[in-house]
């Protein structure tokens, strides 16, 4: 997997996960345990649904209005004395941060915040022009270490267990070989490397969870300090948004301030929320620079239906309560957006002709959980209905289209509905055995590799209506 | 009150007994029952798979067998949430503006049986015998979408002779999710499995729902298991008397 573009079809990569049963059990203890801890401090505001609803005008209020924002932040990051760079793609956004880099002839940079340097692949990219990358936070640090992908927005490495991490780190950090697997011990480690790293690191680069148009103050909020490390010592700071992170006002920020801790990590209040306005001379990075990111957002932003899908402020509530991330993990969706908000996001971002992201809006059973738990009331089963049209209008004719369509007309009328059940109880027959199904054919087949299926009646409802009536008459 | 029967199409072909349930108990309340014999389906498969313009032919027939009705009932929560959450998105979607006022104007009145039972007419004991052990799975949509709340529960409670057992995790789905079920079976497998284990932890007899799609899903994967514990919708348990066992 490497930036959105899965590498496999849904099905496919979440079989192979389903089918683990010590990944499906650490990820059901991680999912439920945050689960309950969401409902119990959400349940502390009496107000939290107006609070949602707040949350989700405010986000459209800025989208509504992207553009004017969006001139608006860039002049006021400048007249702070920051600088603004504009990214169509990934491509460009990447070649920014390397030219930046270059401008310092710095070989290593300190990162923080990176889902948004995934997606556009950074490290990658870094790493052959000789720059060498260090995720800061440590499940990040875990990820990295270990040359795997993250699968879980906010517990990258929720998949990963204690012991293996203590072989890692005993392995891979510079000086410890004989670290015990203690939580304290293995956290020490990694803070005496990443210190090391913070004070002699000339260049950093960070993620953005709000940037405010008026003032022009950029956000960052997070649980460990390593952000703020990052966002102060070095000389040169570059952070990489998404253009919908923008709002408008200073005052928006503080409905986010109390929706995404509680929607995201359970807390009343993130321990480390750092704001920064430009430069200050001789304090903090003394360069900074802001990479505006589309990559497909403008695009997302023109569909009515799929627009609520960037009001999405990278919670992973939708995550922590959904029965299939909950089978599969985030690595099934082949996608740094994993989970319910990648099922909608993905596929939009590569604008719905990737054939392999085209089958993540299938990766649902549209329980509807996702959209309860949402801060900003994205309502995700709707838009997962919407794009599965819009990947089967790209299809075009296929057999499963052509069954839909005869369905459609047995369907058409009640007549020729009757007609079509008399035929099935006739063509049933040598798929009975025993009084139920046990093996269908096809397209079917799905159904029966772990259910059985009830025969049909001998007598449907209508006609038993029907005879009913014939009969009181 | 006159009501329209919308029995919905999985419940005509395969489970005929829970229409006949849902008759003999909104006659046994003293209301009208009638039966269009021109309705078939909803048209939820169609557009939960992507298939807006089959849908949209579903939908607008639904409108046609149904502008004039009193109130429209249906032993279904996931066929009732198509009709008021979805309906209107999709004649948005399709750009039918017409169809967007008609069903705008239809959905109010279209109910599933228990939020019926309980909230328009106001009944939570129907007066049912029904001498089993029995638990409850609450449908999502019946849960998430039309917010049914605890009606079902409400009308349970009231079954004389029986036992209700408690769920564990049963507000999670079941697995089915229509051709969910069929595209990513592993996953739908591994939901289903976590659900039948639970119902079996139960002890119970029966599991019983509002949607007779979701206990198809259930029901074969409990019969996969030979586990004995069987699956009735929860219109023949309302309908059960101690003169007439109907499940």
């Amino acid at each position: 997997m490497s930036g959105l573009h899965p590498s496999k079809p849904f099905p496919e990569a979440a079989r192979d996960k389903v089918n683990q049963p010590q990944l499906r059990a650490n990820l059901r203890k991680v999912t439920h345990t945050i689960r309950e801890k969401r409902l119990r401090a959400v349940g502390e505001l009496p107000h939290w649904e107006e609070l949602r609803l707040l949350g989700e005008a405010t986000k459209d209020a800025s989208l509504a209005n992207l553009s004017d924002r969006l001139l608006q932040l860039e002049a006021s990051v400048k007249a702070r004395g920051g600088q603004v760079h504009w990214a169509r793609d990934a491509a460009e956004a990447r070649e920014i941060v390397v030219r930046i880099a270059q401008a310092h002839q710095v070989d290593e940079l300190i990162k923080v915040k990176s889902i948004t340097s995934d997606e556009i692949e950074l490290n990658a990219t870094l790493q052959e022009r000789g720059i060498h990358a260090i995720e800061t936070d440590l499940a990040e640090l875990i990820v990295q270490l270990s040359h795997d992908t993250p699968s879980h927005i906010l517990v990258p490495a929720i998949h990963r267990n204690r012991a293996e991490i203590q072989a890692l780190f005993n392995r891979e950090l510079p000086g410890e070989g004989g670290l015990s697997d203690s939580p304290a011990e293995l956290a020490g480690a990694a803070r005496r490397y990443l210190r090391h790293k913070f004070l002699t690191t000339k260049m950093a680069v960070s993620g953005v969870n709000f940037a405010v148009a008026e003032t022009g103050t950029v956000c960052v909020v997070e649980s460990e300090g390593n952000g703020r490390m990052c966002l102060t010592l070095p000389e040169v700071l570059v952070s990489i948004m998404g253009i919908e992170k923008v709002l408008e006002r200073w005052e928006d920020l503080s409905v986010f301030m109390e929706l995404l801790p509680r929607s995201s990590t359970a807390e009343r209040m993130n321990p480390y929320t750092s704001f920064w306005s430009g430069v200050t001379p001789g304090d903090g990075p003394q360069e900074f620079h802001l990479i505006l990111l589309d990559n497909g957002r403008t695009e997302v932003l023109a569909d009515a239906t799929g627009r609520q899908t960037l009001r999405c402020i990278r919670c992973s509530a939708c995550l922590n309560v959904c029965p299939v991330y909950e089978r599969t993990g985030g690595h099934a969706y082949g996608s740094v957006y994993p989970g319910p908000i990648g099922a909608i996001l993905t596929p939009q971002l590569l604008g719905m002709q990737d054939k392999n992201a085209n089958t993540l809006p299938g990766a649902s059973s549209l329980c509807g959980a996702c959209f309860d738990a949402c801060p900003v009331r994205i309502n995700i089963p709707q838009v997962l209905i919407y794009l599965r049209g819009e990947v089967t209008a790209e299809k075009g004719v296929t057999a499963e289209a052509l069954a839909m369509k005869t369905v459609g007309y047995a369907m058409s009328s009640g007549w020729r509905f009757e007609g079509a059940l008399k035929l099935a109880r006739v063509g049933q027959g040598p798929l009975v055995k025993g009084g139920e199904i046990t093996s269908l054919p096809g397209l079917l087949g799905g159904w029966t590799q772990s259910r059985d299926l009830k025969t049909l009646p001998p007598q449907s409802f209508r006609e038993w209506w029907k005879e009913r009536e014939r009969d009181s008459e | 009150m006159q009501i329209d029967l919308f029995i919905t199409c999985i419940n005509d072909a395969m489970f005929p007994r829970t229409g006949q349930a849902t008759v003999r108990l909104l006659e046994r309340l003293g209301q009208t029952v009638r039966f269009n014999a021109n309705q078939t389906c909803c048209g939820q498969m169609h557009l939960n798979t992507g298939y807006r313009d089959d849908a949209l032919k579903l939908i607008r027939k639904f409108v046609d067998d149904y502008r004039d009705a009193e109130v429209v009932v249906m032993p279904s929560g996931s066929c009732a949430a198509m009709v008021r959450e979805l309906y209107p998105e999709a004649a948005r979607w399709g750009g039918d503006h017409d169809l967007l006022r008609e069903v705008e104007e239809l959905a109010p009145r279209v109910y599933e049986l228990s939020e019926f039972l309980v909230n328009t007419l106001g009944v939570d004991d129907v007066g049912a015998y029904y001498p089993h052990r029995v638990t409850y799975h609450p449908t999502c949509h019946a849960m998430r979408v039309l917010r049914v709340g605890d009606a079902p529960l409400k009308l349970l409670r009231n079954v004389r002779g029986m036992t209700l057992l408690e769920l564990e995790g049963s507000e999670e789905c079941c697995g089915f999710g229509g051709t969910f079920s069929v595209k990513n079976p592993d996953v739908s497998a591994a939901m289903l499995a976590d659900k039948t284990r639970h119902i079996l932890d139960t002890g119970a007899e029966v599991c019983t729902a509002g949607d007779n799609s979701c206990l198809l899903h259930i029901g074969g994967g409990l019969h996969r298991l030979r586990s004995g514990v069987g699956t009735v919708h929860l219109a023949e348990i309302l309908a059960s008397t101690e003169q007439e066992v109907f499940a």
